[in-house]
């Protein structure tokens, strides 16, 4: 028997989110979108562009400046039968509704005993590399990772930003969407028919048997590209994309760890306290005898990010850096 | 208003420094000289002249991330703020900033804010620790009417008049926060009420005219150096340029834009100053060529600049402490 399978498509990451926020509008006259300029502008990185025109203000819903009461406003909708998509610009201002997300919506079924479901999406652009300094170029998705009640997703691939998005709307507690901001031009084949896909399990990106590294959102290509290199010093690299940062799949992460039995997690995030740093403490608590060198961590260095080109690519993970270390690792 | 021709030069030279400077700004941008974001000023000089010239130097300012226009009439060299946007050490921000993010601590410029409304209760905190120590300066805040509506906005208005601070807030009325017009982002587009609502004495003006601006400012600070409390100001302008370098513009016809160069704050004046015999066009064409030098200097000066070594990348997170033993 052979599997049918579509043609694939060129598009972009970007394209890819539109298609699916324009196949929830679609599916379902709960799903609304609402952010800053969404609508009129058509998008701060253009992903909704043509949605007003095609679905109408009313459910492309230009907000004012107000993080606070608009992603309030969408735990509000949620609460009462909605399936907001609520849209931060970026991560950085995010932090303008930090209580909203945290006090209201990843507690209110908690606090109420599991009466009450915050259905809700929330979309953000995260990341630097684009000379915008340090407030706007900070990567903030191991810090909402922290706090229980929420769902912590990080698409990296096309299938996963075309994809994403409605099975985060089925879900019925708070998803927050992190898209790394070098990713929106990313360009690739997708399978025409691509849907919905899982939001529970971390994928392996390239096979490997020596080392295994672990990473998620705008630092996977550089990964990739390190493990690529890696394999020209016959060193076989597995590359796993975490997907979900909260909660985190660590079976996926120690299946490989049992392979190769060594790490290097990669994560744009600051390396105090990091996502990167809980990993390693789960691998220490769950797996530390299947170690046969010590973890390696490539995180961003100790500082704001700084707007100068060469110190702004100094301060995040590079492919140099992952190189440096997956070699340390198992030298 | 009338001014004496020295007043007239001066008002008209940093307008004209402000709009040649941002041009040249945008060519080095498209050069790939300038990254990041840069936001420009086009179209609104007359707001920061005008106020620069009714503050004092013990004055504070406060700006956001299209503040070239403040930084140069607050007396930041041009060469200093190109080589900023450069990422070269000689930057006044010593390249860490950018473009949004222009600091003078010997001109009490400080910034250069890239968050909406960010500034705001900075500015009502600096004012209340001028107030405690009876220091005689205020604290200027420019925002634009897009931050009227972040919640900071509203809670900075409401403890700057509860605390009676010398704060003045200058709305930079530009009618769009991105592609957000104003009448679809308010419920109620008059903002002088929502200060008044504040229990806040307010005004607003002509921000095209520099004469206004400049008016205006004057009677607000005088009002807050006395000791009355915190003035809000709006100021009605447009910007004439995108958003940034990023913006498509489909949010505006360029009709509108067209008519409101029309009223361009800088051909304005120049008209006006020479109909009334305030300046000449001989001073006119000196200006341009005092500031058409400057820029070359500036720039110059930019590309001369020296790149921070990256070993120093985490340099001024924190404080250079003693060391112990
Ligand atoms: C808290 C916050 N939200 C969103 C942004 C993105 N943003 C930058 S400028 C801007 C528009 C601001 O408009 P306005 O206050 O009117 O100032 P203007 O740009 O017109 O001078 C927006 C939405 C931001 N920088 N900070
Ligand atoms: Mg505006």
């Amino acid at each position: 028997m052979n599997a049918v399978t579509a043609p694939a498509i060129t598009t972009t990451y970007r394209e890819a989110l539109r298609m699916a926020l324009r196949e929830a509008l679609q599916r379902d006259p709960r799903v609304f979108l609402m952010g800053e300029d969404v609508g009129r502008y058509g998008g701060t990185y253009a992903v909704s562009k043509g949605l007003l025109e095609e679905f109408g203000e009313e459910r492309i819903r230009d907000t004012p400046l107000s993080e606070s009461a608009f992603v309030g406003a969408g735990i509000g909708a949620a609460l009462n039968g909605m399936l907001p998509v609520v849209e931060v610009m970026t991560c950085n201002f995010s932090l303008l509704a930090l209580d909203q997300i945290l006090n209201n919506a990843a507690t209110l079924r908690h606090m109420s005993g599991g009466q009450f479901n915050i259905p809700l999406v929330i979309r953000m652009a995260t990341g630097a590399g684009r000379q915008l300094a340090a407030q706007h170029s900070h990567s903030f998705e191991g810090w909402y990772a922290h706090i229980p009640g929420i769902r912590v997703v990080t698409p990296a691939t096309l299938e996963d930003a075309r994809g994403m998005l409605w099975t985060a709307l089925m879900d019925p507690d708070p998803v927050i969407m992190f898209e790394n901001a070098l990713l929106y031009n990313l360009e690739g084949e997708l399978a025409a028919d691509a849907g919905a896909v899982d939001i529970d399990r971390a994928a392996v990106r390239r096979a490997g048997s020596d080392l295994t590294l672990v990473t998620y959102g705008g630092s996977l290509p550089k990964t990739l590209q390190a493990a690529e290199r890696l394999a020209a010093q016959n060193i076989s690299a597995e590359v796993i994309d975490l997907r979900t940062l909260r909660p985190l799949d660590m079976t996926t992460v120690l299946a490989s760890l049992a392979k190769t039995h060594r790490m290097v997690i990669i994560d744009e995030g600051w390396k105090s306290g990091s996502l990167a740093a809980e990993i390693m403490a789960r691998v220490m608590e769950q797996a530390f005898y299947e170690l046969d060198a010590p973890i390696e961590r490539v995180c961003s260095a100790e500082v704001p990010i700084p707007y100068a080109r060469h110190l702004e690519q100094a301060a995040i993970p590079q492919v140099e850096t992952i190189l440096a270390a997956a070699l340390r690792t198992v030298k | 208003m009338t001014p004496d021709p020295m007043l007239a030069r001066n008002l008209l030279h940093q307008m004209v420094r402000i709009r040649r400077f941002e041009e040249k700004s945008a060519e080095l941008y498209s050069a790939g000289k300038i990254r990041g974001f840069l936001h420009l000023y086009i179209g609104e000089e007359a707001v920061a002249v005008g106020v620069m010239q009714a503050l004092q130097p013990q004055d504070a300012v406060f700006a956001t991330y299209r503040e070239h226009g403040h930084a140069l009439a607050r007396g930041l060299s041009a060469g200093a703020i190109m080589a900023e946007m450069y990422g070269k050490v000689e930057g006044c921000s010593h390249g860490r900033g950018g473009s949004m993010h222009l600091f003078d601590a010997a001109a009490k410029f400080y910034g250069g804010n890239a968050i909406v409304g960010g500034g705001l209760p900075l500015t009502v905190g600096y004012a209340l620790a001028q107030k405690m120590q009876q220091r005689s300066g205020l604290a200027a805040c420019f925002f634009g009417e897009g931050a009227i509506a972040e919640g900071e906005f509203h809670e900075s208005m409401n403890l700057a008049a509860l605390w009676n601070v010398p704060a003045l807030f200058l709305c930079e009325n530009n009618l769009y926060a991105m592609g957000t017009a104003l009448e679809r982002s308010e419920a109620d587009t008059n903002l002088v009420e929502k200060a008044a609502s504040y229990r806040m004495a307010g005004k607003s003006v002509d921000g095209m005219d520099v004469l206004a601006v400049l008016e205006a400012a004057q009677q607000a600070a005088q009002f807050v150096r006395a000791g009355n409390g915190p003035y809000f100001l709006e100021f009605r302008t447009y910007r004439f340029r995108a958003h940034s370098m990023f913006d498509p513009e489909l949010y505006r016809s360029k009709a509108e834009v067209e008519r409101w160069k029309q009223r361009c704050p800088i051909a304005g004046f120049s008209a006006r100053a020479i109909s009334e015999g305030w300046l000449t066009s001989e001073t006119i064409a000196a200006i341009e060529t005092e500031v058409a030098y400057e820029i070359a200097q500036a720039v110059e000066f930019a590309e001369a600049g020296t790149l921070e070594p990256v070993e120093t990348l985490t340099r001024d997170v924190y404080t250079a402490r003693a060391q112990t033993e």
